[in-house]
């Protein structure tokens, strides 16, 4: 394992079109729900515990070799919401292409060829982390660490918050994303002997419902 | 086992702009138009579009600060058919969007060819934003910065890679010179000092020879595309 691969995997500046994305902060921040950084922790928190917990399974089961296509069904299974569906695709999809020219595998080629309008971004992530040499965890990490990441960025653009502050709450939530990735590739260990049921499927009704509001916005920054 | 695989993949993927296609053809022209806010982009691509839409087929991403308000201008105007214009949503850094992270315009720009065929020219309009905003080599071939005389004619003199570097210098809007109070002849001294042998044109859209001269240099750049 490179632990240097892993922080060019974690860069916020990965060129794989996460920037253009809130994590439903934005919503979120015009509904009146993050104001400060208090509740934006709280928001982080809720989906750490949720779509982060989701997304750390998918993304170690893929890590450990799970046959991808089986994982990005699991994907759309845990995603009730369309318009969250297509974002998390239209970025697997941009991961995939940065993947390709980072790390080229077989394994990623022949997503590409098997998904050519996008996989679900934590499967890619999982087997973008498998072809940088990276394991399970490491993969778990980056997908929690981009679950509430996102939102904290965002937050600071959109409310102006002060960044020293969206800093600290990610820093406070170090413990919580340690457990999150543990309970996440435990699941994913299981996969080979339950199939992919046994990865978590925590789901936050408010971040879906607040995304379909979200995609119908004539004027948004972000684009989920 | 997984890291290098040099010899395995020499070829590179679809991750950036190569020139040629996946069946050998030769891509899409790609050239971006960038420039502060204002300075009239999005009218530069539209009045491109009516000039160029007969003879070449062409198409636009839009990369815009709050989604689709180019890409609706232009549907509006009718310049060219809705198939043919894309809008890239860029979470409030359009300058991230065409440099730093180009994943979503490339993608834009392949989803256009996959719709409606192969094209022979794309134009990629960055959203507004600063002086320092220029495309990735990895998203175009040629770039124009699109300033305006009413911004400022001390623009040319301040330089930044915009005004330096860009594969063409449009000043727009000098119909507004006298009103404004700008120089134009101090503003085409200092862009030549900024950018020596590069060429600068001096553009009113409201003129009758309009977009003409952009036109013409564009048509040059897609002819030596085509011959290379």
């Amino acid at each position: 394992m490179s632990r240097a691969a892993l922080l060019v995997l974690a860069d916020g500046r990965f060129p794989a079109g996460g920037h253009a994305h809130s994590g439903g902060a934005e919503e979120a921040v015009k509904a009146g729900r993050i104001t400060d950084a208090e509740s934006l922790e709280r928001f982080c928190r809720g989906r750490l515990h949720t779509t982060g917990l989701v997304a750390a399974g998918l993304a170690a089961a893929a890590a450990l070799g799970t046959d991808p296509l089986a994982l990005d069904e699991a994907a759309d299974a845990r995603t009730p919401s369309a318009a969250l569906r297509a974002a998390g695709r239209k970025l697997g999809r941009q991961l995939l292409r940065a993947a390709r020219a980072t790390w080229p595998s077989p394994e990623l080629a022949a997503l590409a060829a098997a998904r050519p309008r996008g996989a679900h971004q934590p499967v890619v992530l999982g087997l973008t982390a498998r072809a940088a040499g990276l394991g399970p965890e490491d993969a778990a990490y980056c997908a929690v660490y981009e679950s509430v990441s996102g939102p904290a960025t965002a937050t600071v653009r959109l409310l102006g918050l002060d960044p020293f502050q969206a800093t600290a709450v990610l820093a406070r939530l170090a413990p919580a994303m340690d457990e999150t990735v543990r309970s996440a590739v435990a699941a994913a260990r299981r996969v080979p002997d339950e199939g992919v049921d046994a990865l978590p499927r925590a789901a936050a009704p408010l971040l879906e419902i607040g995304a379909e509001a979200h995609a119908a916005w004539p004027v948004r920054l972000f684009a989920s | 086992m997984h890291l290098d695989h040099a010899t395995t993949f020499p070829e590179r993927h679809t991750h950036s702009a190569e020139p040629v296609r996946a069946d050998g053809t030769r891509r899409a022209l790609r050239i971006g138009l960038g420039g502060p806010v204002g300075s009239g982009k999005t009218a530069t691509v539209a009045a491109l579009c009516r000039a160029l839409r007969d003879t070449v087929s062409l198409a636009v991403v839009t990369n815009d600060i709050y989604t689709r308000e180019d890409a609706d201008f232009l549907l509006r105007e009718a310049v060219l058919p809705p198939e043919r214009i894309a809008a890239v949503e860029t979470g409030a850094c359009p300058h991230t969007a065409i440099r730093d992270d180009i994943s979503a315009n490339l993608e834009a720009v392949e989803d256009l060819e996959d719709a409606i065929g192969p094209l022979q020219l794309v134009l990629v309009e960055s959203g507004g934003d600063n002086l320092t905003a220029t495309f990735s080599k990895g998203l175009v071939d040629a770039q124009i910065f699109v300033i305006d005389v009413a911004g400022g004619d001390d623009i040319p003199r301040k330089g930044g890679p915009g005004v330096t570097t860009a594969d063409l210098l449009v000043v727009n809007k000098t119909d507004l010179a006298p009103h404004v109070g700008s120089d134009l002849d101090r503003m085409a001294r200092d862009a030549k000092e900024q950018r020596h042998e590069l060429p600068v044109v001096f553009q009113s859209l409201r003129s009758d020879a309009g977009v003409a001269e952009v036109a013409d240099w564009v048509r040059g750049r897609l002819a030596a595309w085509t011959a290379a």
